[in-house]
């Protein structure tokens, strides 16, 4: 019972890293009807926002020790942050110890920038090309940032620790009253959940209750109807754009201390991200997030080892098991909208 | 003449004399140069041109005709493959019982999932394709090690049985061959400093190559091949008019799946090797981009988008900063490290960086593909020609989809 | 038609002015040569065919600065490296067999087919007379096989699975790196030592090939030492989060988690299973433990902190240059070899190398002797010289490359993630260096036919 539980809870954290991907790529795919392969890539930059925050605050300067040795033998040289200096080194280390959540305050300005530039400068004249030619050019895309990523920071993933606050994990068994370590729980994953059903309230709020995302909404639906009513929906469109690639690169902020980033974790990312988009149906944001949700929970019960001792295997295809199912069964998805990209 | 009308005749013509040219064509310049590093004219890379050149053409015909977009397809050419490798080692070393059991199996394997995933269309589909090829991708990797060797993949042995050959001559390996013919086989030609390379193995997949060509382009002619364009211009009307488009859209797929499971089978009677890294999405998306690339549903186009998606990864990466400096090795040494220096993230590690620039290149200024690319340069020639006629014939234009 | 498998472009290349006057077609003829790509000019062309795109690529870059140090010191730049200290002295700083040495690079993806093909173009189109590098064994593998056919020499670089000197040896192939089999022998006794023979241990495996034979190792080397295996739970490749296989372990009851993953994967897993805080936690009255069989320190680095005080094996390690003393108190002199191996790289690259990084150097050194001592680069002839030698002098003491299976023997490395490092280097402390006769085995246990040695042509 505990053990199913604990999967159901694993899932739910594993799920809303999913939606809030898929939730970034069905604002731009599902509603602006962009094949973006490039989303991978912008839910990298965003951990990478991360990362350069760290290494930016650690920025050191060197001092010679000559009790010690380096690999060569030569005295070494010792690294002191500049904020551990300015600071102390109890105040520069927390600073450096808080740059992943320090670095959501980076990241925004930046993903919104990228999102504009990549919206105003490439994908604008894509709107009414064939989704073919939108896959050739948002591939090259992702494939350029990458390559950009790779020759500054190598191919290694680089660890980017959350704060030692956030270290260790609860007990959540014993909280409830059951047997000691049978449901734990890392506090950093906790505030990952936390903060993905923040992000995906505020964005369904925002289209929901704002003017703006009325405008969106109706513009998703019918654009030309929009355009015709002497509403400038092309700006609007920009900044929805800009909004998905925020909430892509948030997404990769906060998985940071999760997974270690390297510069292909969005290709990693990719076609598991467009597999929940679609089977939460196209066009539809609660399906997005419902949908990986969905797979989050599956794929966390198919890992149980009495799972895969019955199944072998079964670890291994899942997720793509049961999007076949779903289509097969629902022919759009769960929430999809009739002619979304059914052509 | 052989079913086919004047232009594509002219068109069959100039692909075929390329490609029993190309030992020539791809090894312009003479050993020893600086640029011989640009040369393609070894046994491996022809090869591989023509064999992903089969594959596209056979993406192309579901892809290009009927607007299916599979992203999974890298699955039928993995399974021809390990068919074809179980063949070398339970049969004979012959190519051609491989290559024709890996057709079969790839095509039975196509009318499975052909048949489920055509329920749907557009992304829905795209998204059963891949989910089909990823669970063969992920299979073939681990729980099925016994069958596909996993990670390591298939090599023939010299102990497998091989019921149809006879024993091998003590210390030989066994080697792909056609009745005997070496795949291996090369005939090399010197020229002054030019050197040829005539492959057996070469000639065998360009044979099928040509072979394959024709068919595509009979089906693009024949009444079959109109339906499916039908099929991508409004299937809902052809639905109307009582014409059922499933049995036409699902011999599409199948044929496209033994195009595929031919190429892999090919790929195994050329480099006796199988692994599943084959059957991941990136080897389906390569087959997309290489389609788009050269121009999906034009004949020639998916050849080519293949062709430059090898050269670039087969030739590109080769280029090390040592073969960078003996280029520039006539500049003045500050100015040839500063060359160097610029280049050199194009190149070598870098070369997916170009990669994916051409990417962009291509689709933003061409998008009809390279195709495209080769009619302006033809119609910039023909209006020299006929200079005062200002009947500029418009790109391609695409009807928003 | 001239029956050849492979094409002796080299030869034209280095010979170039031979046909340089000729209009007239001439029909070149393979015959002359008795193996594949026999060098005649004045200069031999290697293969390093190395990752350099995609996960592994640091690591491949890591191990193509390895092989430029090797031909730098091989042609007799530099500042010679550990040709001084092997003990063979056949290398003098003019090549190989009197011929300069160059080399050719290509990426191999870490995918089989990617690495076929860039191998293929060395032997084809640049006239490679041996290929190495790598740093996976799926690769390796599908390489060696490969140079098996075309009658080329392979110098496997970093692989780690049994497979590729056990089930898919070939005679054309050899391998310096040490294995999984060694990997659990050596672990084991340090294990049961530092946490008792009374464990229960939990296997999370990498699912294929190198995974299945580092698990088997691991747990046949500690369940002889009494530990009990709870479970082994198999893990995809493209797994990135792992917590869901994390999460049940510490209601199994197990005390020991044993995480048989490597690269990528291994970062995330360790990192993930620190964040759950395993290691803080109480099980049977015993502290949790993880332990992690194949280290590399370039991937250690991606787990950062995560690997302190984490037990692992490595083939190598930098710090053997400079000399230490174990935990239980023995004192390891500083090695010769590994100090002049690293002192010409870091002087180089400007920081030490890495255990790949060492091995693809020993491997190049160790061909360029072999054929040395045969008078002949005829892959036969350095099959034979190279089968049954022994040496010493190249960082990991007293080795033999064992003729059965093509298989390097020596001492195995057990580390431990350091407490306290000094630097970003500083990862791994060395903490036993196991016995090369604790390690050994008998060849026939992993089956497999080396077949016999083929010279091409």
């Amino acid at each position: 019972m505990d053990a199913i539980l604990l999967q159901i809870l694993n899932g739910l954290d594993k799920g809303s890293a999913y939606a809030l991907i898929a939730l970034g790529l069905t604002l731009i795919f599902g509603t602006l009807g962009v094949v973006n392969f490039a989303h991978g890539a912008l839910f990298m930059i965003g951990a990478f926002c991360a990362v350069t925050l760290q290494r930016f605050l650690s920025l050191s300067f060197e001092t010679v020790d000559p009790t010690q040795t380096d690999f060569l033998g030569n005295p070494l040289k010792v690294k002191t942050p500049y904020v551990e200096h300015w600071f102390g080194p109890e105040i520069g280390g927390a600073i450096i110890d808080w740059s992943v959540p320090l670095a959501i305050l980076v990241a925004i300005p930046v993903m919104v920038a990228v999102g504009f530039i990549m919206e105003r400068g490439l994908i604008k004249h894509f709107y009414r090309r064939p989704h073919a030619d939108q896959i050739l050019v948002t591939f090259g895309l992702a494939i350029v940032l990458q390559e950009i990523i790779k020759y500054f920071y190598g191919a290694n993933p680089i660890p980017t620790p959350a704060p030692d606050m956030f270290a260790g994990s609860l007990d959540f068994g014993a909280l409830v009253g059951m047997a000691e370590n049978s449901i734990i729980y890392p506090y950093w994953r906790l505030v990952y959940f936390a903060f993905a059903a923040v992000i995906i309230g505020s964005v369904f709020a925002f289209l929901q209750f704002t003017t703006f995302g009325m405008v969106v909404r109706a513009g998703m639906a019918d654009r030309e109807t929009v355009g015709l009513l002497g509403i400038n929906i092309d700006k609007r469109f920009t900044i929805m754009f800009g909004i998905a690639a925020a909430v892509a690169g948030l997404a990769g902020v906060m998985y940071t201390p999760i997974n270690a980033p390297n510069y292909h974790m969005g290709m990693d990312f990719l076609v598991l991200s467009f597999v929940v988009v679609v089977v939460g149906g196209m066009g539809s944001l609660p399906g997005a997030v419902l949908a990986g949700f969905l797979l989050g929970i599956l794929e966390s019960f198919a890992s149980m080892k009495e799972v895969i001792d019955l199944i072998p295997g079964i670890n291994q295809i899942i997720i793509y098991l049961v999007a076949i199912i779903i289509l097969l069964t629902r022919p759009r998805g769960l929430m999809g909208r009739k002619g979304v990209m059914e052509e | 003449m052989l079913g086919l009308g004047k232009k594509d005749i002219a068109l069959f013509m100039i692909v075929a004399l390329l490609t029993l040219l190309a030992p020539f064509i791809l090894n312009p310049f003479p050993e020893g140069s600086e640029l011989a590093q640009f040369n393609a004219g070894y046994p491996d890379l022809m090869q591989r041109f023509v064999i992903f050149g089969i594959f596209a053409i056979g993406f192309n015909i579901l892809f290009g005709l009927t607007g299916y977009l599979s992203f999974g397809h890298a699955a039928f050419l993995g399974v021809g493959s390990y068919a074809a490798i179980w063949m070398m080692k339970l049969l004979t070393m012959n190519v051609i019982p491989a290559i024709i059991m890996a057709v079969i199996v790839a095509g039975l394997f196509s009318v499975l999932v052909g048949y489920i995933s055509l329920r749907r269309s557009g992304i829905y589909f795209a998204i059963l394709t891949l989910a089909f090829a990823q669970m063969s991708y992920a299979l073939a990797y681990s729980v099925l090690t016994p069958i596909t060797g996993g990670e390591t993949g298939l090599q023939p042995k010299v102990s497998d049985p091989r019921l149809f050959d006879g024993a091998l001559a003590e210390g030989a390996t066994p080697q792909a061959n056609l009745f005997g013919l070496d795949m291996g086989a090369s005939y090399e030609m010197a020229v002054g400093n030019w050197l040829f390379t005539f492959n057996a193995g070469y000639y065998v997949a360009a044979a099928v190559m040509l072979a394959s060509f024709y068919v595509a382009i009979r089906i693009f002619r024949s009444p079959f091949g109109i339906m499916l364009r039908a099929v991508k211009s409004n299937q809902q009307r052809m639905n109307y008019t009582g014409l059922n488009s499933k049995p036409y859209t699902l011999a599409a797929f199948v044929i496209s799946g033994m195009y595929a499971g031919l190429a892999g089978g090919l790929m195994v009677a050329m480099d006796t090797q199988v692994g599943p890294e084959r059957m991941f999405w990136t080897a389906s998306g390569e087959v997309v981009l290489m389609t788009i690339l050269g121009g999906a549903g034009t004949l020639i186009g998916p050849v080519l988008g293949a062709g430059m998606i090898k050269y670039m990864e087969n030739i590109v990466s080769k280029i090390n900063s040592d073969i960078l400096h003996t280029w520039f090795a006539f500049l003045p040494d500050g100015l040839e490290d500063v060359l160097v220096a610029m280049v050199y993230p194009f190149v070598g590690k870098g070369w997916h960086l170009t990669l994916g620039i051409v990417f962009m290149l291509v689709v933003i200024f061409l998008p009809g593909g390279l195709v495209e690319g080769g009619q302006r340069i033809m119609n910039l020639f023909r209006r020299k020609k006929r200079a005062g006629d200002d009947s500029t014939p418009a790109p391609k234009s695409h009807p928003a989809e | 038609m001239s029956n050849s498998n492979f094409t002796r472009r080299g030869v034209l290349k280095t010979s170039a002015v031979a046909g340089a006057g000729l209009a007239l077609p001439t029909i070149f003829t393979n015959r002359a040569n008795a193996f594949t790509n026999e060098p005649t000019g004045s200069t031999v062309t290697l293969g390093f065919n190395v990752p350099q795109t995609g996960p592994y690529a640091d690591e491949g870059a890591d191990e193509l600065r390895a092989y430029q140090l090797a031909v730098e010191h091989l042609n007799g730049e530099g500042d010679g490296g550990m040709i001084n200290t092997f003990s063979s002295k056949t290398l003098d700083g003019t090549g190989i067999l009197g011929k300069k040495v160059e080399y050719v690079t290509g990426d191999t993806q870490t995918k089989s087919d990617a690495a076929r093909a860039s191998a293929r173009s060395m032997i084809e189109k640049d006239g490679a007379i041996m290929i190495t590098g790598g740093s996976s064994s799926g690769v390796a593998v599908a390489v060696q096989a490969l140079c098996q056919e075309a009658g080329v020499i392979f110098m496997a670089g970093l692989t780690h699975s049994n497979d590729t000197t056990g089930k898919d040896k070939k005679a054309n192939g050899f391998r310096h790196f040490f294995n999984s089999y060694m990997s659990g022998a050596a672990l084991a006794p340090v294990l049961a030592n530092a946490y008792g023979n009374d464990r229960k241990a939990y296997h999370l495996t990498a699912d294929y090939n190198w995974g299945y034979t580092t698990e088997e190792a691991v747990r046949n080397s500690t369940e002889a030492l009494g530990w009990e295996t709870v479970a082994a739970v198999k893990t995809p490749l493209t797994q990135t989060d792992f917590s869901s296989y994390i999460a049940p372990v510490l209601q199994s009851g197990a005390d020991v988690l044993v995480l048989n993953h490597y690269g990528g994967n291994m970062v995330n897993s360790l990192t993930n299973a620190v964040q759950f805080g395993l290691r803080d936690k109480m099980v049977n009255d015993k502290n949790f433990e993880i332990v992690v069989p194949l280290y590399s320190r370039l991937m250690a680095r991606g787990a950062g902190a995560n690997v302190k005080g984490i037990y692992g094996s490595t083939n190598w390690h930098w710090s053997l240059s400079q000399g230490f003393t174990t935990p239980d108190g023995t004192e390891v002199a500083p090695d010769a070899a590994s100090a002049a191996f690293v002192k010409s790289f870091g002087e180089k690259y400007g920081f030490p190398p890495s255990q790949a990084a060492h091995t693809c150097y020993c491997q190049t050194i160790l061909y360029a002797d072999a054929v040395n001592r045969a008078g002949s680069f005829n892959p036969c002839a350095v099959v034979e010289a190279l089968e049954g030698f022994e040496f010493d002098g190249l960082g990991n003491g007293p080795t033999l490359y064992r003729a059965e299976d093509h298989q390097c023997f020596k001492d195995v490395l057990v580390v431990r993630g350091k407490e306290n490092p000094q630097s970003e280097f500083d990862l791994l402390e060395v903490v036993e260096v196991t016995p090369v006769g604790q390690v050994t085995y008998d060849p026939s246990i992993f089956g497999g036919d080396l077949g016999s040695c083929n010279p091409g042509a």
